[in-house]
């Protein structure tokens, strides 16, 4: 069965009509072709293809696409504008080791951008506890921790 | 033109972390994976495999498949032009089985279809006709039928020397996979004449271009491996998975094929780690010294060659930990049975060996009320010393001694605040009791060699090139997260003297093999081709120019700039390639003595543990390391490296196993395959040791490897020390402590 689905995606309108079964990675990697989004395990384990759905952080290898209607959805694409600047938590994954491979990194910084949305000053452990549900492979997860809290200083210094 | 000069330090040289050059990319989502590819008018492909470990194949039908709408194509082993097998070191795995079906999940056909739902039910509509035969599934039992792919015999020194302290053991490791965070993937595009150009996750574009064109049976010119996003690799892409059939079906169809395995048939669609069972004995005077170690190590390969030969190698030549002895004797079997397909992975042989020698060095230091650190002290080899297995003498740096000291002055934490639930085994499940907590330290030691060994003609091509906005270096090794691209940059950097360099990854038709990034070796080898060519192309320059110093604004003569970069290249860019080798490595005799390595690194391990022994929980509390570097040439991207070592070498030691029934595996998905998560995550504290290498650059040892090999004996000496249990095989699971 298909239907006509329309969400906000990255400040823009989108509309499409799709099979209902569909999950919003789905459609945004094969339809929309916003390739920035991952595929890790398609089980909702690894966290690869986290985006914002209304600023909630979710698991888009699992989010039924027909439940994006009518909200905002966020990916990786939306925190950087080309030629503009890379967001605080972009620049501090680049700057403190927080991507090696690179393949669960969007997903991450998603994770990140709605956990410091909402505890712009979390303590280690909050980190590693809101971040739970994120698979890494490369890097230990120290320094994603590390780039996490050097997100938080950065947007504590200079206010979006 | 001429002007004077003020010189300014290169920035983003060696020895400062600098950032990747893939960094940007890869934090805004612009970083092409092979998952990620696009070609117009591509088809989807996907594998039907075996649904059984062993049997014999009746029939294929191939007819309900073909009939489907939106199927283009169904390719069998008689649609195979060329050689029918592949393999790194063997080619012994059929492109598709045909007659047999040896491991459950063998690609038996492929499809190509107009989108991917229907290319998996295509495969799915393949019918295959299977006489199911037992599987051979127990190493032991191949080892006993003489199933074996290598077996390697180690003597040295005399059979009777013997100790007055004698410990014996027998241990098991349990098959890890790599687990990369992204899965296979790979897009082939035909060329229109008879060739085809590949893009598919790799970790040696030269090794993937010869298996290929042999098996299409078209001329080498005609395929082209071509770099691309890998998303990790840990080893599972040493082996080719889907390269071969998405050329095939490409050149078949005519148009553009991609293919992306989701984790379940990743899983199936690489090679693991291999499987160990070891028996150990060991002796030694009443002062700690060891006398004489004798090993037998059995490593299940599965059903294919791969690359067992060399990683029982690696288990039986480092069986012994980097310790003096002068009386071993070893015995490595890589056994063939039905199981699925065993090769690559980080630590390669070192890892299960590992586990043996240190879990014996405990045992040893028990049996003589000794501290753990000061019988491995006593024992440290160190440069100069002949390697106990092969007698090799050690040429280079191997500062063992000093990363036991190093690591034993790092400060041991105190115990940890119980109030906060987080800090309990168990944790926010509210499962342990704080009163039951029992804390635990473990350590051990482990040895590596690095780069490739046992006479292998390890070489690697890269060049550099001269343009008036800088340098541009060129390499077809393959970066697959490990930071490769930013340590040449910082290589060329230092050496040519110039800012601004490019670090191009290029395919195989364009330059020479840069050998495998696998075995620590990337660093060394392309960071040494690297180096020599920066070196060479700066000689040369100025001894043309008569200059004696070489910047961004030119060839410098006594302060003054004598030609431009602009005018060094005024009748096109400069370009220096060379072939990088290290010293020659040589096979063993047949007691397995000779010197098959061309250079090791050391590292050494401490675990502190809290264990709920009521219900086998057990919480990582800190893994502190101190390793053998060389020369630090990039410190954040060596502690990236130490840190995410460290964590899978925990995942070895408390959870990564494959479980297997009969060949079958059981746990193929992220929900029952387990890997640590942050909660799982220990603090790390890591000390770099530095004593420059032989001939890395700059002195810089490879460091991808040593992270992972000690530190699984650590995290499980230290559950040992926090219950008293004797705890044989990792992974150590709760069971094992409940009830042991």
């Amino acid at each position: 069965m298909r239907e006509e689905v329309a969400f906000r995606l990255n400040g823009h309108d989108v509309a499409v009509e799709v099979d209902v079964h569909r999950t919003l990675l789905d459609v945004l990697r094969d339809v929309l072709g916003e390739m920035g989004t991952k595929e890790g395990c398609g089980e909702g384990e690894c966290g690869a293809c986290t985006v914002l759905v209304d600023d909630a952080a979710v698991v888009s290898c699992l989010y039924p696409v027909c439940e994006a209607d009518g909200t905002s959805v966020t990916t990786v694409e939306g925190l950087f504008e080309p030629g503009g600047e890379l967001s605080p938590v972009q620049t501090a994954y680049l700057e403190f080791g927080g991507t090696q491979c690179g393949f669960c990194t969007p997903g991450m910084i998603m994770a990140s951008v709605a956990l410091l949305a909402e505890n712009p000053d979390p303590s280690e452990e909050e980190i590693r506890y809101a971040l739970t549900g994120n698979l890494c492979r490369c890097t230990g997860y120290v320094q994603i921790v590390e780039s996490v809290r050097a997100a938080a200083e950065l947007m504590m210094e200079r206010p979006a | 033109m001429t002007g004077t000069t003020v010189k300014v330090p290169v920035r983003g040289g060696v020895g400062e972390s600098t950032m990747r050059p893939d960094g940007i990319p890869k934090v805004t989502g612009n970083f092409a994976f092979a998952s990620d590819l696009y070609a117009d008018g591509m088809l989807w492909g996907a594998t039907r495999r075996s649904p059984v470990a062993h049997g014999r194949i009746r029939r294929v039908d191939i007819g309900a498949a073909l009939a489907m709408p939106g199927v283009v194509a169904v390719l069998t082993q008689a649609d195979t032009a060329g050689r029918r097998t592949f393999g790194l070191e063997e080619a012994d795995q059929p492109v598709l089985a045909a007659g047999a079906v040896r491991f459950w999940g063998e690609p038996i056909a492929v499809v190509a279809a107009h989108d991917p739902d229907t290319a998996r039910r295509a495969a799915a509509a393949i019918g295959v006709d299977i006489e199911e035969l037992p599987p051979l599934s127990d190493p032991e039992v191949a080892v006993e039928q003489g199933s074996v792919v290598r077996h390697i015999r180690i003597r040295r020194g005399e059979p009777d020397a013997s100790g007055a302290v004698v410990v014996e053991g027998y241990y098991e490791v349990g098959q890890q996979d790599q687990a990369p965070l992204g899965t296979e993937a790979g897009l082939a595009i035909p060329d229109g004449e008879g060739g085809v150009d590949l893009w598919a996750v790799s970790q040696w574009l030269h090794a993937d271009h010869e298996q290929i064109h042999l098996s299409l049976g078209v001329a080498p010119d005609q395929v082209r491996c071509h770099p691309v996003g890998v998303g990790g690799a840990f080893g599972s892409r040493e082996d080719m998975s889907m390269h071969i059939h998405l050329c095939m079906l490409a050149l078949r169809t005519g148009r553009p094929v991609k293919m992306v395995y989701d984790r379940a048939e990743s899983f199936t669609g690489h090679v693991h780690r291999h499987p160990a069972r070891m028996w150990y004995r060991h002796e030694a005077n009443e002062d700690g010294a060891l006398v004489k170690v004798e090993a037998k190590i059995i490593l299940d390969g599965g059903a294919y060659a791969s690359t067992t030969s060399a990683v029982i190698a690696n288990a039986a030549y480092f069986a012994v930990g980097p310790y003096r002895v002068d009386n071993v004797s070893v015995d490595g079997y890589g056994a063939r049975t039905n199981n699925p397909p065993a090769g690559a992975m980080r630590g390669f042989g070192a890892v299960q060996a590992c586990f043996g020698h240190e879990s014996q060095m405990d045992r040893l230091a028990a049996r003589l009320e000794m501290d753990p650190l000061e019988l491995r002290r006593r024992n440290a080899l160190g440069s100069g010393d002949p390697n106990a297995t092969t007698g090799q003498i050690i040429e280079g740096s191997l500062p063992t001694v000093r990363v036991i000291d190093e690591l034993a002055a790092i400060p041991v934490p105190d115990p940890a605040d119980p109030a906060d639930v987080r800090n309990r085994p168990g944790g926010t499940g509210l499962t342990t009791d704080p009163g039951d907590i029992r804390r635990g330290i473990g350590y051990a030691l482990s040895i590596k060699n690095l780069a490739f060994s046992e006479a292998f003609d390890d070489s690697c091509e890269a060049s550099v090139i001269l343009t008036p906005m800088g340098a541009e270096v060129r390499t077809a090794a393959c970066e697959v997260g490990q930071g490769l691209a930013m340590v040449c940059q910082q290589i060329a950097r230092t050496a040519l003297g110039l800012n601004h360099v490019a670090v191009v990854f290029t395919d195989t038709s364009e330059i020479g093999s840069a050998g495998s990034t696998s075995a620590s070796r990337q660093t060394q080898m392309t960071g040494g081709a690297v180096l020599k060519a920066c070196e060479e192309l700066r000689d040369r320059i100025l001894t043309e120019h008569g200059g004696d110093d070489l910047t961004d604004d030119g060839v410098v003569r006594g302060g003054e700039v004598v030609a431009t970069l602009a005018e060094l290249c005024a009748s096109g860019p400069i370009e220096h390639r060379v072939v990088f080798r290290h010293p020659e490595t040589f096979s063993t005799d047949e007691n397995g003595q000779g010197a098959p390595h061309a250079d090791f690194a050391v590292a050494a391990h401490r675990a502190v543990v809290d264990v709920d022994p009521e219900l086998g929980l057990v919480r990582v509390v800190r893994v502190d390391t101190a390793q053998d570097v060389g020369t630090a040439l990039n410190p954040m991207s060596i502690r990236g490296q130490i840190e995410g070592g460290i964590m899978q070498g925990l995942g070895l030691a408390v959870m990564e196993e494959l479980v297997l029934d009969e060949g079958r595996m059981l746990n193929a998905n992220f929900t029952d395959y387990l890997l640590p998560t942050f909660a799982d995550a220990p603090d790390v504290e890591c000390r770099l040791v530095e004593e420059p290498g032989l001939w890395g650059p700059f002195g810089a040892k490879g460091v991808g490897e040593p992270p992972t090999i000690s530190s699984t004996p650590a995290v499980v000496a230290a559950i040992r020390d926090a219950t008293g249990l004797e705890l044989i095989r990792a992974p150590v699971r709760p069971e094992h402590i409940v009830l042991p």
